[in-house]
């Protein structure tokens, strides 16, 4: 059982390592603003909820595991809202020119 | 095999190529950006050093609200359109430069001279804190066992504020200072709001309690309160308010005049300036630390809000 749940957990946060590298990639490869966000926000999200799914086997306690959860949801509600922001600014700036 | 020694290197090389990257930004909102992410590097490094209070203190205030004030300063020295014309001249950089480079030498000295092993109170620090009834040293060292330096840092940031509003014209006194943020506040950042502020209140209290036994404190904990407060004020929901309102004037001292009166009190009923009764202390620092986080909260959004630009209504 506990070999499952290690092995559940190095895939986890593998996966989610994974991403946050893919998105670290598109932030330095992709050509414009925009796409740049993209990359970034879906890395965040996935990659974050990933690491947090792999960590949450491992917790001591309810509380901890609720907490990671927490983190998550806090950076999604976060990521999310600022992408909107800089996207609306980026948006309104090729308006003006 | 351990991997540690590797990822903390890399983590020094990182907070080293970043703040290289922060002096040779040519422009002052991307060497802002550069010192945000310096600060929440070197809050990794403070977590490293097995120091979690000071990393949550450079994350909250170091990152955090220093990055909001220098990227306020910064919006309003391009909207005055004097950030060119004051650039410093290549003598005033110089000299800069070879000061910062005394200091970085200075302290390098002392970290490798440092005997072997090197001198420190934590024993000494451990020993006291069952007398003060907390749990976390640091606490206990900031409230209890230097109080007096902690009251005066409060004091400092009061001095602060009033550094902002002495550059205020006479017209305006006592009026609001100007509005944070756009005219039209931005959908997502009203959702942003409703989301996250609730909860942030929550974690600012919750960081303020944990403090006397875990890591956290009043400083961090108002800090999360103050920055709840900021975003409420960028996204229009609530305007600064007036410089001569009662209650702001009172939030801003409440912390040091509490310190200052229960430090007196000290004198008559334990004998000493800044003694806490024997077996009242826990609840005495929590009391004090109760109102620190009151003008925490509302002194470092006063600081941002900058002084007052609204004639005061009648």
């Amino acid at each position: 059982m506990s070999v499952a749940l290690d092995l559940f957990s190095l895939v986890a946060i593998g996966l989610g390592a994974f991403f946050f590298f893919a998105g670290a990639v598109g932030l330095l490869r992709f050509p414009d603003s925009l796409t740049r966000l993209h990359a970034l926000t879906k890395a965040d999200n996935l990659g974050l909820g990933l690491v947090v799914l792999g960590l949450l086997p491992r917790v001591e306690s309810l509380l901890d595991a609720l907490r990671l959860i927490a983190i998550w949801a806090l950076i999604q509600v976060s990521g999310a809202s600022t992408a909107q922001l800089i996207g609306r600014a980026l948006s309104r700036r090729g308006a003006a020119e | 095999m351990n991997l540690l020694p590797v990822l903390d290197l890399g983590l020094a090389i990182l907070v080293l190529a970043v703040a290289g990257w922060t002096i040779a930004a040519r422009e002052a909102f991307g060497a802002v950006v550069g010192y945000v992410a310096y600060g929440l590097l070197l809050s990794i490094v403070w977590v490293r050093l097995y120091a979690p209070d000071v990393a949550l203190t450079e994350a909250a205030i170091g990152s955090g609200v220093t990055g909001v004030l220098l990227v306020t300063s910064g919006a309003r020295l391009r909207r005055a359109g004097g950030v060119e014309a004051a650039a410093p001249g290549l003598s005033q950089r110089v000299l800069a430069a070879a000061l910062a480079v005394l200091v970085a030498a200075a302290l390098a000295a002392v970290v490798l001279m440092l005997p072997e092993p090197p001198p420190t109170l934590a024993p000494e620090a451990r020993e006291g804190l069952a007398a003060t009834g907390l749990g976390n040293p640091v606490t206990a060292v900031l409230i209890a066992y230097r109080s007096f330096d902690t009251m005066l840092e409060k004091v400092v940031l009061l001095l602060a504020v009033v550094g902002v509003w002495s550059v205020a014209s006479d017209r305006f006194w006592g009026g609001a200072p100007a509005p944070l943020g756009r005219a039209r506040p931005q959908g997502a950042l009203i959702f942003l709001d409703q989301a996250l502020v609730p909860l942030g209140i929550l974690v600012g209290i919750h960081i303020f309690w944990v403090g006397a036994d875990e890591p956290g404190g009043a400083f961090q904990g108002g800090a999360i309160l103050a920055a709840m407060w900021m975003i409420v004020m960028i996204a229009r929901l609530t305007g600064p308010p007036r410089v001569g309102a009662r209650w702001l004037r009172l939030a801003l001292i409440a912390g040091p005049a509490v310190f200052l009166a229960v430090g007196l009190a000290g004198l008559g009923i334990a004998g000493n300036f800044f003694a806490y009764p024997a077996g009242f202390a826990k609840p005495i620092i929590l009391f004090i630390e109760a109102f620190m986080v009151l003008t925490i909260a509302v002194t470092l959004p006063m600081l941002v809000a900058g002084p007052p630009r609204r004639s005061p209504e009648p």
